[in-house]
Order: structure tokens, then sequence, then C-alpha cells
């Protein structure tokens, strides 16, 4: 079943042009790769599905229901997650703090009974601590579980920001750059941890640069080029795209 | 138009003019920092107070008026030195407490040297009023206007023909690329404080025989300068000077026609409505801070 | 994080303590006068504290929440005759409803922005207690009837005292409780990145003006409570200093320390009246103390002196 339909889409900022009229589909429960040279627009794409820019125009719609221009949070309780290229961490607190904080929609916080502390909420709250341990150790953290975020190394923050975009408990989590500025070691299981995580029934969008990893996870790659579709299909019909392999693949000094 | 009315506008642009050079003190050390200087105001009281203390030590009033004006610039610059500088990294939070405590840090001193007391000086050139269509124009008024003039055509020279001029206007339009120019990003920062405090300060000496000055004077005026700056469009020099202009003419026709005690409410309102409902200005380029 | 709520019940034990111990040492009314201002400043700094130190927002202008709540008190209580505990609470309603009705559009600014937006809030609302002479007693200020609850009149410096040290467990046990609650995980989450605790699912701006609101609240009661204790009530108490004297003693204290509100407060209600020669020097030390706090030390002094002894200890 189709989960995500992007129709039409364009994004610009003032008189640049980042996305040019983009229509493509993501089917539930696959794991969807988007790659393309850098400026590509796979960061503003993911930006605008997310609900942090609106569209200049075009629709996105998500489960059948349109989501254009709704604001990230009320995304988020639709159950779109995301992790992001340049890590943004929450640097004044605890790791495990950062993974509840990701539970906060289940949590459904109000304001009298935090402040009184009624039962239900410490209830509650023990509970979530419990949960986001599970989390942190699902994605290979459990050593961090007392750390302060602000003390961890790169590798281990990448993989917390990815336990709390499955904290929100996401149908649809995208991925930017997973992999990226981590060392060969780091990057090794990360397929594994993806695969396992579309398992548990996400449909994953993965912005990658690492082709390795695009190949091995992989059910359909889309193929951006300065802010257009180049092409889309599986691995092996986008490897063998004669656009793609002229305009992306051909030319080595244009991507690493 | 009523005699009233031209009256009103008269002393709304001769007041507007000051708080357009503020402004534009303002908009200048925003370009070159993004950091809003919230003791801009002390500038001017600095700068009109120090000339009250010279005039009384016995000195030719252009020379008063020259050294108050340098020992501001000099002030300026020791509050980029010692302030903003070691705290560059800081948040914007920090650096909002930094220039409010530098502020009241000045307006305290501020009182041990110069006491509590209202100061005036004296007209630059007579006191005898000039009659207009009814109105009247004090000298001092033409002084203020042809002041501010004069400031701010020197100031775009300065932008479009001097080497520093241009590195600043660089570094306004993006820091890592003028850093990368090989521009001194932090000259450029003390330079924008010499500036904006030189402007204050000029400000400061011209409104001085018009509005008394007192220890107190830099909170309003710096107040209403930013509010000025803001309606120009925030980090557009030239748009702060017209920002200035229209905020002393509303201020003055609603205090004339409406209400004087609330004249100085005006500006406050004019800040809320402006951030609210047009965050960039009338002018501005640029938007406010990005998501 | 337990260990976190352990300590904090530990610090609320501890402030209950010296508040039960305290009067036995208090020598005369003139210090518990200086304790009991302690403890309304530290009351608006705890929740000014939630706002800057926890959610990352700026306010220069809360001395006007704590000006309203100061003069809309007596004057229910005087003019319509309510009494003095219902009129408190109904002004901090009212300053509720307002702060709530000007949150929403102010808090979508950021930064530099918010602080002039707040910082002219608190002008105008200084403005108008001047300017409405016949409500207020202008400039002058005006007397504030005594304070009464079930017929018994608040009276003195030393029901004052215990008043004031009820309200201040009480604020101080509410915000742990808060602190260490969902909410106050998202209040912190918006201060580490906006864009973060939104794609997590919070409603940023809901969660700013909740706690823009509830600190304005906070100010509201202490003001109040101030006036009536004080017994008069003057426009100074609203003015842009007194925020700004409020913001010193949140960040002197420490940004996102309870406890260091307080300690801020204490220090700065105290040190210009024990030290009565500093009174002329009182801006220049305020001033002083906030560029010499942010330069040196950001995080503040009970944050910065927790860090070094968990260093010591380890």
């Amino acid at each position: 079943m189709t989960q995500l339909v992007v129709e039409g889409l364009h994004k610009s900022f003032g008189a640049f042009a980042v996305l040019h009229d983009l229509t493509f589909s993501i089917r539930e429960g696959s794991i969807h790769s988007i790659i393309g040279p850098n400026g590509a627009g796979k960061t503003t794409l993911f930006n605008v599905i997310t609900g942090l820019y609106p569209p200049t125009h075009g629709r996105v719609l998500f489960n059948g229901a349109d989501i254009t221009g709704r604001p990230a949070h009320a995304l988020a309780a639709l159950g779109i997650s995301r992790t992001f290229q340049n890590l943004q961490i929450f640097l004044n607190m605890s790791a495990l703090d950062n993974v509840l904080v990701g539970y906060h929609l289940s949590c459904r916080p109000r304001l009298l009974p935090s402040l009184f502390r009624w039962p239900a909420v410490v209830r509650r709250d023990h509970e979530y601590r419990q949960r986001a341990e599970q989390l942190m150790a699902f994605v290979g953290l459990s050593a961090f579980v007392g750390a302060e975020a602000s003390a961890m190394p790169y590798g281990a923050l990448k993989r917390l920001e990815l336990a709390r975009a499955l904290a929100v408990q996401p149908k649809m989590l995208l991925l930017d750059e997973p992999a990226a500025g981590l060392n060969p070691k780091e990057t090794g299981d990360l397929d594994t941890l993806i695969q396992r995580i579309a398992e548990r029934g996400v449909t994953i969008v993965l912005v990658e640069h690492d082709m390795r990893l695009v190949w091995a996870v992989s059910n359909h790659i889309l193929v951006l080029d300065e802010g257009r579709k180049l092409a889309e299909g599986t691995g092996a019909e986008v490897r063998h795209n004669p656009d793609v392999v002229a305009a992306y693949l051909g030319e080595g000094g244009r991507h690493r | 138009m009523s005699a009233d009315l031209l009256q009103f506008l008269v002393a709304g642009v001769t007041v507007g003019a000051c708080y357009g050079l503020v402004g534009v003190g303002f908009s200048i050390i925003y370009n070159a920092s993004q950091v809003i200087n919230f003791a801009q105001g002390e500038f001017v009281m600095i700068a009109g107070l120090g000339t009250t203390s010279l005039l009384a030590a016995g000195m030719p009033y252009a020379v008063a008026i020259a050294l108050g004006v340098l020992i501001t610039v000099l002030v300026g610059v020791a509050l980029e030195a010692l302030a903003i500088a070691p705290a560059r990294q800081s948040s914007v939070v920090t650096l909002i407490i930094i220039t409010v405590g530098a502020s009241i840090f000045l307006r305290g001193a501020a009182e041990l040297v110069w006491g509590r007391n209202f100061r005036s000086l004296p007209p630059f050139s007579g006191a005898e009023p000039i009659a207009l269509g009814g109105a009247v124009i004090q000298p001092q008024s033409l002084w203020v206007l042809g002041g501010t003039a004069i400031s701010v055509v020197l100031l775009s020279l300065f932008f479009a023909a001097t080497r520093s001029g241009k590195a600043m206007l660089a570094t306004a339009c993006n820091p890592n690329v003028a850093l990368l120019l090989g521009i001194d990003t932090r000259a450029v920062l003390r330079l924008s404080f010499a500036i904006a405090a030189l402007l204050g300060g000029i400000a400061g000496v011209l409104i001085a025989p018009i509005s008394l000055t007192y220890t107190d004077v830099g909170v309003m005026l710096g107040l209403k300068g930013f509010c000025a700056a803001i309606l120009g469009g925030l980090g557009n020099p030239f748009g702060a000077v017209v920002g200035g202009l229209i905020v002393g003419v509303t201020e003055a026709l609603t205090a004339g026609y409406l209400s004087s005690a609330y004249k100085d409410a005006v500006a406050f309102v004019m800040i809320l409505v402006v951030l609210i409902v047009m965050p960039r200005g009338l002018f501005g380029a640029k938007a406010g801070e990005r998501v | 994080m337990v260990d976190h709520r352990r300590k904090g019940t530990r610090g609320l034990v501890l402030l209950a303590l010296i508040i039960v111990a305290l009067p036995a040492v208090i020598p005369n009314a003139y210090i518990y006068d200086v304790v009991i201002l302690i403890g309304i400043n530290a009351i608006v700094c705890i929740g000014l504290n939630l706002l800057i130190g926890y959610a990352g927002q700026i306010s220069l202008g809360h001395a006007g929440f704590f000006g309203l709540g100061a003069y809309a008190s007596p004057l229910l209580s005087d003019r319509l005759d309510w009494p003095p505990a219902l009129a408190l609470l109904a002004a901090a309603m009212a300053v509720g409803l307002l702060s709530f009705a000007v949150a929403k559009p102010i808090l979508k600014l950021r930064g530099h922005y918010l602080a002039m937006a707040t910082l002219g809030l608190g002008i105008i609302i200084s403005i108008v207690l001047n300017q409405e002479g016949q409500l207020t007693g202008g400039p002058d200020g005006m007397p504030v009837p005594p304070f009464s609850l079930l017929g018994q009149r608040a009276e003195g410096e030393a029901t004052w005292y215990w008043i004031v040290g009820a309200l201040l467990l009480a604020t101080v046990w509410l915000t742990l409780n808060l602190v260490d609650s969902p909410v106050g995980r998202a209040l912190r989450a918006l201060h580490g990145s906006e864009v973060a605790a939104a794609v997590t699912g919070i409603d940023v701006l809901r969660y700013k003006i909740m706690v823009f609101v509830l600190s304005a609240v906070l100010a509201s009661v202490a003001g109040s409570v101030y006036a009536h204790y004080a017994g008069f009530i003057t426009p100074s108490e609203a003015t842009f200093f007194r925020s700004i004297e409020f913001v010193t003693m949140v960040v002197l204290g420490g940004m996102a320390s309870t406890f260091g509100a307080l300690i801020g407060a204490a220090l700065l209600t105290a040190l210009p009246q024990v030290l009565t020669p500093l009174q002329d020097y009182q801006m220049l030390t305020f001033g002083a103390v906030l560029v010499g706090t942010m330069v040196f030390m950001p995080k503040g002094l009970v944050p910065s002196l927790a860090e070094r002894l968990a260093r010591h200890r380890r």
C-alpha cells in the first residue's frame, strides 16, 4: 500500500528553486533510498515532508491524508519521525532524557499532574524510562544509559538520535545520512540495524552517500539531481539507467 | 497645514533624527555580529554628560563637543574589547544579558560621576527661534537635522569608498565568506562598535541642548532608536533613519493630539506591533533569525 | 535522573530546615525584612528561571507582571471589598490571562526580538502604572490594606516570614516536580534544539507560552504578597531596572538550577542591604555582576560549583 505521496512538489528560497515539480510515492514497509549529489535537494525534501518548511507549491499525502504545510509536531503525531544530517541532539540533557523526549507524544504530559507529581505521572515515567533503556540497548548504546549527551562521541550521538526518533514510534522514519562521519566499524552493523527497524513495520526513507549501505538495504531508489527526479526503481534498474550513469555515476569527480 | 501640526512635525522630525542616528548604530553592530547592543542608548548619555563637564571645565564649546564624542567612541571600543569579544561564541541569550549588564554598568558609573541631576548644553548657535509658517523652529533643530544628514552622507561614503567600509558590508552579507576572503571580522566588530558609539555620541550632543541630559536619558533614546532600527528593517542602516523619523513624528503627533502622558508608550507599542506584524520592517532585506 | 530527583528532595528538605531554624538566629525586625524580601524575590526568580534557564527564552519585562500583581490585588480588595486572598488569586488569574494573550504573538519571536518585545511590554505596563494616577496613585504610589485570611490579619514580620517561607517552599516543590516531569523535559528539549523538539512531537510554541504564563503568574503572586507585606506600593517595583534585577539574580545563581535562582536572589537582595555603603554603587555592581558572570562563569554560581565539586570527588 502506498504510504507517502509527493505530488508536484516545488520549493524555492527567494529566486532560488531547490525542488522542481517533484512527484513520487513510497510504499508502506519499504526501505526507500533517495540519492543524488550534494545540493540535489535531498535534505530540503526531508524538511518539507517533516513540516519544517512549507512547500512553495505541490502536495504531500500521508496515508491518504493531505499533510501539506502541517507543523512538524503534528506530523510527528501522525507517525513521521526523522534524524538530521547535522545532528540535533539536546546537548543540555542526559542521553536517556534525549530518548525520553522521544516518548513525549505517548506520555501526553499535562501541566497540573506534572506540577503536583501525581502518582500516575511517576508510574508512567518509570515505565517509559525502562522502555527508553531498552531502545538504547536496541541501537547499541547500553553503555551510555547514564551518560550526559554532551560527553558522548559523535558516532554514539548518531545512534542516540536514531533511538530518539524510534521512541516517537513512527510509521515512517526518515534517516538523513546516518552513516556520514562514521568510521567503517561504526557503519558496519548499520545496515542490519536499519533492516531490523524495517522488520518492525516501519517504512524507512534513507538519504545516504555511502552507496554500499544504499545498495545493501534499499528496496527502491529515487535519484535526484538539481531538485528534479532523474530516475527511480530498484537498485539494479537505477544502476543501469543511462541517465544516472551519465549524470551521476559516470562523472567520478562529481561524487565520492 | 495648521500651525499646530507644523509645530508637532518639526518637533517630531528633530527628535526622530536622533532616534535614527541611534538606530543606525544598532544596525551597524547587528550587521557585524548579529548582536543587539542594549547599551546603545548609553552612548548618547555619555556624550551629552561628558560634554557638559568638559564645557564646565572651561574648554571651548567645539573642543568640548569633539572630546565628548571621542570619549564616547573610546567607551564603545572598550565595551567591545572587555565584554563582547570574550563572549563572541556565546548563545544569543548570553549576549543579550551581557549588553544589558554593560548598559546598567555604564549608567551606574555615570551616576557616580555626574549624580542624578538634569544638565543641559547651550544651543550651538543662538536661541532665537526662527518663524516658519506659524510654527517656530529652534536653531538647534537645524543643527540636529544637518548633523544627521551629514553623518548619514559620510557613512554612505565610508561604506562605498573605503576598504574598511566594504569589509563591513561584506561581513554583513556573509561573515563566513568574509572570513575566507581574508577580512578580519574581529576588526570589523571593533570598528562597528566605534562607529555606533560615534553616531550615538553625535546624537547625544546634538539633542542635549533641546531635551535635557541626565544619566537615564539613554534608556528611552536607546529603546526608541531600536524601534527605529526595527521599523527600518534591522541591518539596514539607512532604513533606520527613516524609521527614526517615523517614530519621532508619531510620538510628537500622539503627544500633541492624543495624550502627552502616553507619549513614551508610543515607541513601545510600535516595537510590539512592528515585531509581531512585520518583523522585517519597512525595508528589511534580512529575515529574522532562521529556524 | 533518579539521582537528580534525590538531590532535589534533599535540597527541599534542607530548605525546609533552614526556613524552620532561621527565626532562632534572626536578631531583629530589620533582618526579618531582608529575609522576607529574599523569599519574595526568590519566588519570582524561580519562575523566571523556568523561562530563561530551562526553556532558553528571555524576558526583560517580568517586573511588569510583578507590578501588576502588586497593584491588582490591593485594588481588588480595597475598591471592590474582596477578601485579600481572593483578590490575590484573581490578580494572579488576570495576569495569567494577560500574559497568555500577549505570549502567543510575542513568543513566536526569537532571541533579540523576544528580548525587545518583553522589554517593551514591561515598560508599557510601568508607564500605565505611572500614568493612571486615579487608580494607582501615580508615581507617588498608594497604600495597601493589610492581608487577612479567614478573619486572621497578617501583621508583623514574624507572621509574614512564615507566609513567605511556606509560599517559597511550595514554589520550590512544584518547580522541582515540573522540571523532573515530561513537561520539564520538553522545556529543556526546546532549549536544546527547537527543530528536534518539533519533530519529536513537541508543540514548541505551546510550551513556550505555558512556561511564560507560569512564570508571569508566579511573579504576580510574589508581587501581591510584596504589596500586602510592605503596606505601600510604588511604580518603582515595575521598572525596567527591577526586571533586570530579577534576570541578574537568575543568571548569577545559575541558569537551569532552581536552587541557583534561590541563591542568586538571596545574594543580590542581601548584599545591597548588608553593605549599605554599596547603595550608591548598586547599579554599577549589578551591571558588573551580569557581565562578569556571563563572561567568566556563564552557567552561574550553583551549577559551576556543583561541577567543580563533582570533578573533585572523582
